[in-house]
């Protein structure tokens, strides 16, 4: 297993003295894919925000690539992680421009790499489309183009392709694991669907009440769980 | 009716008259309306993206300040600008009383709670997740509130379009402080009041047409640009 991109040490988020996140301890290693689930109000997204460097820890560290971030972190390093949200949020204007968008935030031109990244995620006939007349499963595969397009070291999906019929969850599925495998992209997913996990992540950790519960591999976490709460969940038998 | 008939021709034979106080007067009302809407555009739109952008306890009262600024009367304007460039007044060094000056400073105060406010209303309207979305992407600072008032805009360019509207038609304010001076501080709508006052209701109504038709080129122009948004 390669070297740890991402070591969570006793992190804890809180908002208004609730506890979110208390995560005594994680590694996120280069280069994997690796899933988090959990149900619904369990701190998994919080978690990717906190990944992202768009919250700060109430205590605790993140180490990431061998640096302990706290306090201000520079934007060289906050432009080697994007999240593409479970509910895409797309600028006024056409998919390529969306697409281009945080190419144009580093000062770079929008080249060719927006065409062949727009035509991976099989919108080329759209490109100069509205992005607000997409339809939920298009808007989605801008708002993972514009992810990719940056060339990100580590990518956060959140909850990617909830609410997505199979045809777009297919696919979304098969660029994130081209993504991966072609270009090493550390990629973490967040996902309340375990047989999404399990098609795509090698590790998978369940979070319950903010706590990371369990993590292991995938044939181990999902055939001989040591925890019976992740026993529970992954028999879909737990009650939240 | 036939007054009005008459004053709708009355007004296509002014403007093709070339009558140099007809043009002098469009001309100053254009002048004083586009430097008012400039320099409140200028502090108003910033000042609206930082009260939407900001989470400060005092917004609140800010907004209802501006909020209430949004229906000001323009004489109740005209009166405090009066009393402030008068002689006697804290600014009465500057001598702008019934010039020019005069009536874009009050035309100022009149648009820039229209401007700030609905700004401030159209930033608000923006999606938050849009912030974290494109900070996620990389966005320092800046360019997150860049990316910010670049969705507004169409708000933006409403509230400027309500300002332009608001002052272009005032008369309270600029009567009282510019005084309706032939030649000098003269604009459309104080010069429509004179012509009623005098009976000369074509010509006020020719004047009228002419006002409606400069605040619709004015807005098409702004709508334009609000398509093109």
């Amino acid at each position: 297993m390669s070297a740890p991109i991402y070591r969570v040490e006793n992190l804890r988020k809180e908002y208004e003295r609730r506890v979110v996140v208390d995560v005594e301890q994680l590694e996120i290693y280069a280069g994997e894919i690796f899933a988090v689930v959990g149900p619904s109000g369990a701190g998994k997204s919080t978690l990717l925000r906190l990944l992202n460097f768009l919250e700060t820890p109430t205590y605790g560290q993140i180490v990431y690539r061998d640096r302990v971030l706290d306090g201000h972190i520079p934007i060289e390093t906050r432009r080697q992680v994007t999240t593409v949200f479970q509910r895409p949020v797309l600028l006024r204007a056409g998919v390529r421009d969306n697409v281009a968008y945080g190419l144009g935030l580093r000062g770079q031109r929008a080249d060719g790499r927006v065409d062949e990244i727009i035509a991976q995620v099989g919108l080329q006939a759209l490109t100069y489309a509205s992005a607000h007349k997409l339809s939920g499963g298009e808007m989605q595969r801008v708002a993972l183009a514009r992810a990719l397009v940056i060339e990100p070291r580590v990518l956060l999906l959140d909850e990617p392709t909830a609410n997505l019929d199979p045809y777009n969850v297919g696919l979304i599925e098969e660029i994130v694991r081209e993504q991966n495998r072609a270009r090493g992209t550390t990629i973490v997913l967040v996902t309340h669907n375990v047989f999404q996990a399990k098609r795509l992540a090698p590790r998978v950790g369940l979070m319950l009440n903010g706590r990371v519960i369990e993590v292991g591999n995938t044939q181990q976490f999902f055939d001989a769980p040591h925890d019976p709460r992740t026993a529970a969940f992954v028999r879909g038998e737990m009650v939240y | 009716m036939d007054e009005l008939t008459r004053g709708f021709f009355q007004a296509i034979q002014l403007i093709f008259s070339a009558d140099p106080a007809l043009y002098e007067i469009i001309f100053l009302s254009l002048r004083v309306t586009g430097l008012a809407l400039l320099v409140s555009t200028a502090i108003g739109v910033p000042v609206g993206a930082a009260l939407g952008l900001s989470n400060i306890r005092a917004r609140g009262f800010i907004t209802a300040l501006l909020y209430t600024g949004m229906g000001l009367p323009p004489v109740v304007v005209g009166l405090f600008v009066y009393l402030m460039l008068s002689r006697s007044g804290p600014f009465g060094v500057f001598g702008w009383l019934f010039t020019p000056s005069a009536m874009i400073v009050a035309q100022i105060i009149i648009a820039f709670p229209l401007v700030s406010g609905l700004t401030m209303a159209a930033v608000q309207g923006v999606d938050p997740a849009l912030r974290l979305q494109v900070r996620s992407l990389g966005a320092t600072r800046a360019q997150e509130v860049w990316a910010v008032l670049r969705e507004a805009r169409l708000g933006v360019i409403a509230a400027i379009v309500a300002a332009f509207g608001g002052i272009i038609s005032e008369v309270g304010a600029v009567m009282l402080v510019g005084g309706n001076i032939e030649g000098k501080t003269r604009v459309l709508t104080t010069a429509i009041v004179l012509n009623t006052r005098t009976g000369e209701f074509s010509l006020a109504i020719a004047l009228g047409v002419i006002l409606l038709a400069l605040a619709f080129l004015a807005n098409v122009a702004m709508l334009r640009l609000q398509g093109k948004s």
